[in-house]
């Protein structure tokens, strides 16, 4: 039943099977087919012999090189943190202005801390440090609390209303939900504060001067009596030309009438002192470069 | 095709169609308010759709044929309709998550089109619709042909074919809903799982059974993959898939597995399925396809025995290399990693044992698009089967690891190794099982070879760069020993790749198109002609010896 034919283009014979018109040649396996088996099981045999590879009923078998990927990534961790420590060590105990005098030092600063940014604090903030709707921009001359290294440092180690137990605090009633002004009222009083930075506003003097009082009444207690803010207690300058969440009229009623409170993370146990000194001294260099 | 059925079998397709329905009821009814509950309704609509088109058939007159005369090829049909129509859906799918990914607004702001449901809509649609399909049905060509019999019932494949594709549907509407076990490749839900080990049972059952009627002395090499395939898929799929439901009346549940342990057996499963679903199978096809469009025999049946125990002894132990550098025992990473290059050599045994039985057929590769897609398939298996024994290197793992470049090597796989074969495939049988002289247009097979060629090589060469930039990147220091770059500069970086990357797969896709609306035109547009012999024979006396060989 099974003929075997010789194929005339190879010269091989066929095993004498058919399948529905499909044939198989006998051919032999090509020799180096069995030299790369040969070459793989060897190398993978001298493998198994050199490094931890094949189940025992309670242990492995460890291989003659003692190699361990616990031990190795444990000591490339320790000789890293031991180079960086040359420098990372004057970063979390010497204070900022002596760090900023000393070049070599800034050097690893302005290596380091883009990467820490990007990877922290650009999420909010924006890749060039100049923030959003609702983030801060931290390379304007605009801080909530203030924007020496030491406030940074604290800003960064605590956040704001964060789970940390140090946290800085900060909220802005809600002054129209909770029945404190009038929409008529939230509206004047929004015409009055656009005024004190210079925005354009089409109020006649008398409803500013109405404005005025509300501001006083309501405001002035956190915001001061001129308007310029706190940054004991993180509440904006508002005579300046930046904003937080804008200074339209609809962005500004609804902070006026539904309130706001800021979030920041603490970075105290995910970032050292040194990444976070790195990181103050590259904002007040960002800040420093967009002011020139 | 109902009217092809005997009376007997149409009760028995209405008595199933409606058990089935009203397991659907139940589950919509158990299941109300959650997801659960939606897919009761649509495996009810779906049954009940079949068993009134059954039962509109139940008086029909008793066919006619005799039966033992002719292959039963109407699910062949219909799956590879249904592998096409998935195609459709999965890659225009993954030209969306890719457009995603260069263009993030593209996800318009609803919970369904986030990248997280739509990715797995597009794996399962392209792994399991289209290459399921494929399978299915080039399995159901293939045994029937190589074993010189018909299939072994007439209802159960109907019943492995559609129930499959219950599966599938199942799958991608619960992505889209939020329905996820959270294993790579394995997302479906409990009650899911549980109907896919049904189908697939008896899909084993109805293969073992059509081998035991066949007609030749031998069991052809395909059905050995094939077997397989089905075979180990199955016992990836319930190993992986054990897991207790968190209530029978929900979408959740938790694995029977955890940490570690967990990690390796999705691994094991994941890998795995690359190699039974992706590969065993799919060389299934070539071993039958490529023979016989270039009419030429194998070049060795011992090259065949070689490479298939090869790849199923030595597949098996390869999953860790997927958990290099992680909290899986290091032991086990060099299993994986040396199991995973001795794998190298059958796997190119099998790609060089397929391109060498072109030797003597070059002329047919340059001027059938349908051959050339064979031969380029075999090239991407053993272009990809190297890449991957390469990055189970730990050494270069750990550069690859997480990287688009293991993006890419899936994609080098499962677009020029898997649809290539698959396309070649169907244009091969479509004219067989539908008696068609050729194809509706060889040039729209041209163009869909070269779309389907510049589309993979865009995409790949896109993400071998983006993957390696981007593991590069990682591992960059600066001279003070800190991180060069952050996460979003590499995304930059990304970028220019990643619109490559849709580019390519919207080629892709295009081709894909195109190849469905020659398939339908074949159908509906070509004359019928009779094949040479395309029917089961008794004995091989009235055959032809040994045709190919010139």
């Amino acid at each position: 039943m099974s003929v075997r034919e010789r194929d005339p283009l190879t010269g091989h014979e066929t095993t004498g099977h058919e399948w529905n018109g499909i044939t198989e040649l006998n051919t032999r396996v090509p020799r180096a087919i069995w030299w790369a088996v040969g070459i793989t099981h060897i190398w993978a045999l001298v493998y198994w012999v050199l490094m931890p590879a094949w189940p025992l009923v309670t242990t492995y078998t460890k291989g003659l090189l003692d190699y361990d990927d616990q031990e190795r990534v444990e000591r490339d961790v320790t000789e890293a943190n031991a180079e960086r420590a040359t420098w990372a060590q004057a970063l979390s105990t010497r204070a900022a202005d002596e760090i900023r005098n000393d070049a070599a030092l800034m050097e690893h600063v302005r290596r380091t801390a883009p990467s820490l940014f990007g990877d922290n604090c650009a999420a909010c903030h924006g890749s060039d440090a100049a923030g959003g709707p609702g983030f801060p921009n931290l390379v304007d001359d605009a801080w909530l609390w203030g924007g020496d290294a030491e406030t940074i440092m604290e800003t960064l180690r605590v956040g704001i209303n964060s789970p940390h137990p140090e946290t800085r605090f900060a909220q802005m009633l809600a002054f129209g939900e909770t029945g404190i002004l009038s929409r008529p009222q939230i509206r004047t009083v929004v015409d009055y504060v656009q005024s004190l930075s210079g925005l354009e506003t089409r109020a006649t003097p008398a409803r500013l001067s109405e404005g005025e009082a509300i501001f006083a009444e309501n405001c002035a207690s956190c915001h001061g009596d001129d308007a310029t803010g706190s940054q004991e207690i993180g509440a904006p300058n508002l005579t300046d030309d930046a904003w937080i969440y804008g200074g339209g009229d609809a962005v500004m009623f609804e902070t006026i009438n539904e309130g706001r409170q800021g979030w920041m993370p603490a970075w105290e146990e995910r970032l050292t002192i040194a990444d976070r000194m790195a990181l103050t001294l590259y904002l007040q260099d960002l800040g420093a470069e967009e002011r020139e | 095709m109902m009217t092809r059925l005997t009376t007997i079998e149409r009760q028995g397709a209405m008595l199933l169609s409606g058990l089935i329905a009203f397991a659907g009821l139940a589950l919509a009814v158990i299941g109300r308010g959650d997801a659960m509950g939606v897919h009761g309704w649509i495996t009810l609509i779906l049954a009940g759709t079949l068993f009134f088109i059954a039962g509109n058939a139940a008086y029909a007159p008793e066919p006619t044929e005799d039966r033992t005369k002719s292959y039963y090829d109407d699910p062949t049909k219909i799956g590879l309709l249904l592998a096409l129509f998935w195609a459709v859906i999965g890659m225009g799918m993954g030209v969306w998550v890719a457009a995603q990914l260069a263009w993030p607004d593209l996800r318009f702001d609803a919970a369904w089109s986030s990248f997280g449901r739509l990715r797995p809509v597009h794996t399962s649609g392209v792994i399991f619709g289209f290459g399921g399909n494929a399978l299915i049905a080039t399995s159901f060509h293939i045994m029937q042909r190589t074993c010189r019999a018909r299939l072994a019932g007439h209802l159960s494949p109907w019943f492995v074919l559609l129930g499959f594709n219950l599966f599938c549907i199942i799958a991608a509407s619960g992505y889209l809903m939020g329905v996820t076990q959270s294993k790579e490749y394995a997302e479906p839900e409990w009650y899911a799982d549980i109907w896919l080990v049904i189908v697939w049972i008896v899909y084993f059952i109805l293969y073992i059974r059509t081998l035991a009627r066949r007609n030749e002395p031998h069991i052809y090499v395909a059905n050995w993959y094939y077997l397989a395939f089905i075979l180990v898929v199955a016992i990836l799929h319930i190993v992986n898939n054990l897991a207790v439901p968190a209530s029978f009346g929900a979408a959740k549940s938790y694995s029977a597995f955890s940490g570690v342990q967990d990690a390796m057996t999705q691994w094991w499963y994941g890998h795995n399925a690359v190699a039974f679903f992706l590969t065993s199978g799919f060389l299934g096809m070539l071993y039958y396809f490529l023979p016989k469009r270039a009419e030429r025999p194998i070049y060795s049946y011992r090259l065949s025995i070689l490479s298939f125990w090869g790849i199923v002894f030595f597949y098996i132990w390869a999953g860790s290399h997927h958990l290099h550098y992680t909290a899986l025992p290091m032991w086990v990473q060099t299993l994986g990693m040396t199991f995973s290059v001795m794998l190298l050599v059958p796997s190119w045994a099998s790609a060089g044992n397929a391109l060498m039985t072109l030797n003597g057929a070059w002329q047919k590769v340059r001027d059938d698009a349908t051959l050339r897609f064979m031969m380029v398939a075999a090239v991407f298996y053993g272009l990809s089967t190297f890449e991957g024994s390469f990055m189970a290197v730990r050494a270069v793992n750990s550069l690859s690891h997480y990287t688009d470049w293991t993006v890419g090597h899936v994609h080098a796989g499962a677009m020029g190794w898997v649809a290539l074969i698959s396309f070649g495939s169907i244009y091969a049988v479509v004219p067989v099982i539908w008696r068609k002289e050729s194809m509706y247009s060889w040039k729209l097979v041209e163009w869909h070879f070269w779309l389907a060629l510049g589309g993979t090589v865009i995409y790949v060469f896109a993400m071998w760069n983006s993957g390696i930039t981007q593991g590069l990147m990682w591992r960059t220091y600066t001279e003070s020993g800190t991180l060069a770059y952050s996460f979003t500069d590499t995304l930059v970086a990304m970028h220019p790749y990643y619109v490559a990357r849709a580019i390519g797969g919207s080629m892709f896709l295009a081709g894909a198109v195109i190849g469905a609306f020659n398939v339908v035109m074949t159908i509906r547009n070509v004359s019928h002609a009779a094949p040479q012999r395309d029917y089961p024979t008794e004995s091989e006396a009235n055959e032809p010896a040994v045709p190919a060989a010139e």
